[in-house]
């Protein structure tokens, strides 16, 4: 079962306005709610159920039919992005090496599952694929910071430095 | 008729051109299963039981959805057929908690039959399957995700018979289960209690949340004086949970059975139904003479009135302020028979009998107490299938029951308020009584065929006494949606509308007995049902509300004029706009 972010909404006006403008210009459009929520995404950063109701109310869609979309497709995310967003690579190498277990130990520290966002917005972890670092596996990337040859101990540590 | 020649199971047939295989063979008596097919609105061809062998096809075809052409050659039970239903029955089970035993709806679950048929026991796919938390939040239904197959007749009926769409599939492959946006509880959703996705659900995910034991309870309390009335469309449907004929009215069975149940009174909410045509008509009159605001809607159905105050709760003006006849039969109950039995109406517990779910919710409603101390009018709200479990429970053979007749202290009535139960009934009864209300004149016709019938939405204008009345009536909420947005946007003017939530009205309410798949698809239940109540007014002596002799009586002795100051206190409510949080 989904859960959702404790991230307070920061939506803007102008967010709004732009979506709203998006949303009346394509509203007929046959299978619009899709490349709505794209378009949601793409100025909001994540889709929270105060812009899920924006894009519901203004395609006269129920809100269920709009939160059903934004759940199917895994490009969607229902929180936000933290100010540092940590990526553990799951790419073969990385995982033969171990990763899975810092991904864990990450979900654990942070208390926050894979795609969240902590509730002070500063850190939010993914899962990513192959990096293309598979010499220092396992690797994670902290924005453009990358750390490899983890074991799992200098985890917090690292956390420390953001 | 344009047809089409094709050979089923190599027998020749000519059928519709333009039908479905699934159409096709049941015209010719062959039936096809399906489970997440539903006529009109359900054709998704997502379950896979339905797939039938089509010479020159390279896979297997799913019937409810695949057209017959010229020539076409189909097997419907071939082995590879019988293999791939059994297979997929199979991997439904699979995330299926299969606890039939205390399931409500064994024996009558679709899943469970055709396991049945296909001799399946669920035990060649196991592991890991998702577990779901039991949603009982709302006030009026219980969803339990465990049960659910995903064939989505549940969201094709919500959203497209009534136009609340509150729930969906959500997430997707292993993941995907049907919930309210956001995970919401059901109860926090605009949902508005209409039941008609329980009435849909194949399975024992969706049931209605089980009252009956508050009501044993109460018989089985000896300082309690236990009430039962019974809506007028019960009497159509209730025969159908013992085998009986769709369309049989069993009113004299059922009373003789709620008696054996031992309540200590059986009532019939048609004689409520009369008073609120008394008052509803009074209402309505008075609107148009003193420039009030019309259209006036009524306000029998629950489930509209809920979706009124959560969809266009810019519409609650039109709503008339009358109880249902629920509402003013608890009232009555509790004040006028009260006092009449000298009765303490704190020892007095009102029972309902109901087609519907939403008056679960209706029992909980504000400014419901016309007796006062917070005193609910009414305190149990049951369906007709929890009073057919609770008939089963007690060991009564209703086929071999002798008709009885209600108890006459609240139980005398007229053919106006028994077609209350059918689309188009209240305003026919309305109309019986408005017109000779105008012109105070005895009208020579009762019979108001324009309004009849299962038609989604219907118009009609009537002279009466110098004024042009228009009306609609619209059932299924989609319908009445619809009505609403022609009025609003000025397309429309009508000065009197009947909704009724459910299709067809409360003989299709979502607490009926449920009916499979395979029954709803081929069969008009609206209309079977519907006649029953037709004909058991065409049979009345009186059938004008405003002439029933134990009505004006009770008017007389206590209530004082229609729509006077007691009959507003007792039989009148009020409404609030609801938020739609998701």
């Amino acid at each position: 079962m989904r859960r959702f972010s404790g991230v307070p909404f920061k939506g803007t006006k102008e967010q709004e306005a732009q979506l709203v403008s998006w949303l009346e210009e394509h509203k007929t459009m046959p299978g619009v709610a899709m490349p709505a929520l794209q378009k949601a995404q793409e100025i909001y950063g994540y889709l929270p159920i105060e812009v899920q109701r924006i894009v519901a109310d203004v395609l006269e869609k129920p809100l269920a039919e709009i939160y059903g979309i934004s759940t199917f497709y895994s490009q969607f995310s229902l929180c936000p992005k933290g100010e540092y967003k940590i990526s553990v690579c799951l790419g073969t190498a990385c995982y033969v090496k171990g990763s899975g277990k810092i991904y864990d130990e990450l979900q654990k520290k942070l208390g926050i599952t894979g795609g969240e966002c902590t509730a002070d917005g500063k850190f939010s972890l993914d899962a990513c694929r192959c990096i293309g670092a598979c010499g220092l596996a396992p690797v994670m990337t902290i924005n453009d910071d990358v750390y490899g040859r983890l074991t799992g101990d200098e985890l917090d540590d690292i956390l420390a430095k953001y | 008729m344009d047809t089409v020649n094709i050979k089923i199971n190599g027998v020749s047939y000519e059928v519709a051109a333009g039908s479905t295989i699934l159409e096709a063979a049941h015209s010719v008596g062959i039936e096809i299963p399906t489970l997440c097919y539903l006529k009109e609105i359900n054709a998704i061809g997502a379950c896979r039981i339905c797939v039938v062998e089509v010479k020159g096809a390279k896979s297997l075809v799913t019937a409810c959805v695949y057209p017959v052409n010229d020539g076409m050659e189909i097997t419907t039970n071939s082995a590879k057929v019988l293999a791939a239903r059994r297979t997929n029955l199979e991997l439904l089970l699979s995330t299926h908690d299969q606890n039939c035993l205390s399931c409500v709806r064994s024996t009558d679950c679709e899943l469970q039959k055709l396991c049945r048929d296909y001799g399946v026991n669920g035990q060649r796919f196991t592991g890991d399957r998702e577990m779901y938390a039991i949603d009982d939040s709302a006030p009026h239904m219980i969803r339990d995700n465990n049960k659910c197959i995903l064939c989505r007749r549940c969201v094709a009926a919500c959203k497209a018979n009534q136009a609340v769409g509150v729930i969906g599939p959500t997430e997707r492959g292993f993941s995907t289960h049907i919930a309210c946006a956001f995970e919401a509880p059901l109860g926090e959703s605009p949902c508005v209690s209409c039941g008609q996705c329980i009435t849909v659900c194949p399975t024992g995910a969706l049931t209605e949340k089980d009252d009956t034991g508050r009501v044993w309870e109460a018989l089985h309390d000896p300082d309690k004086y236990v009430v039962v009335q019974t809506a007028p469309s019960v009497r159509a449907t209730l025969g159908e949970s013992f085998g009986m004929p769709i369309g049989t009215n069993v009113e004299g069975k059922m009373v003789a059975a709620l008696r054996r149940l031992g309540f200590n009174a059986v009532f019939d909410t048609d004689t409520a139904a009369d008073f609120t045509i008394m008052e509803e008509a009074t209402e309505f009159v008075e609107r148009v003479k003193s420039g009030g605001v019309l259209p006036m809607i009524t306000s029998c159905s629950p489930g509209w009135v809920k979706f009124c105050e959560t969809y266009y709760p810019d519409m609650i003006p039109n709503l008339s302020t009358c109880k249902s006849p629920q509402g003013m039969f608890g009232a009555l109950t509790k004040t006028y028979y009260a006092e009449k039995m000298g009765l303490d109406p704190h020892n007095i517990v009102s029972v309902s009998v109901m087609p519907c779910t939403a008056k679960k919710f209706e029992v909980g409603r504000d400014n419901m107490s016309a007796a006062g101390e917070g005193m609910p009018d009414m305190d149990i709200s049951i369906t007709t299938r929890e009073l057919a479990r609770m008939i089963e429970r007690a060991g009564i053979r209703f086929t071999d029951l002798p008709d009885e007749d209600f108890d006459p202290a609240l139980g005398e009535s007229t053919g106006a308020s028994v077609i209350f139960g059918a689309t188009g009934g209240v305003m026919e009864a309305a109309l019986r009584t408005a017109v000779e209300l105008v012109t105070g004149e005895s009208a020579p016709s009762v019979d108001y065929h324009d309004v009849r019938g299962t038609a989604g939405i219907k118009e009609a204008t009537y002279e009466v006494g110098g004024l042009k009345l228009n009306v609609c009536v619209a059932s299924g909420l989609s319908n009445c949606d619809a009505v609403l947005k022609a009025v609003k946007s000025g397309e429309k003017h009508y000065d009197f509308i009947e909704f009724m939530a459910c299709p067809g009205g409360c003989v299709n309410g979502g607490g009926q007995p449920t009916q499979p798949a395979s029954v709803r698809n081929f069969v008009d239940l609206k209309s079977l049902r519907a006649k029953a109540l037709y004909s058991e007014d065409e049979a009345k002596v009186i059938r004008k509300s405003h002439e029933n002799p134990l009505m004006k009586k009770i008017y007389a002795e206590y209530l004082g004029e229609p729509g006077g100051e007691k009959a507003h206190h007792i039989l009148h409510t009020s409404y609030v706009k609801r938020e739609k949080l998701f």
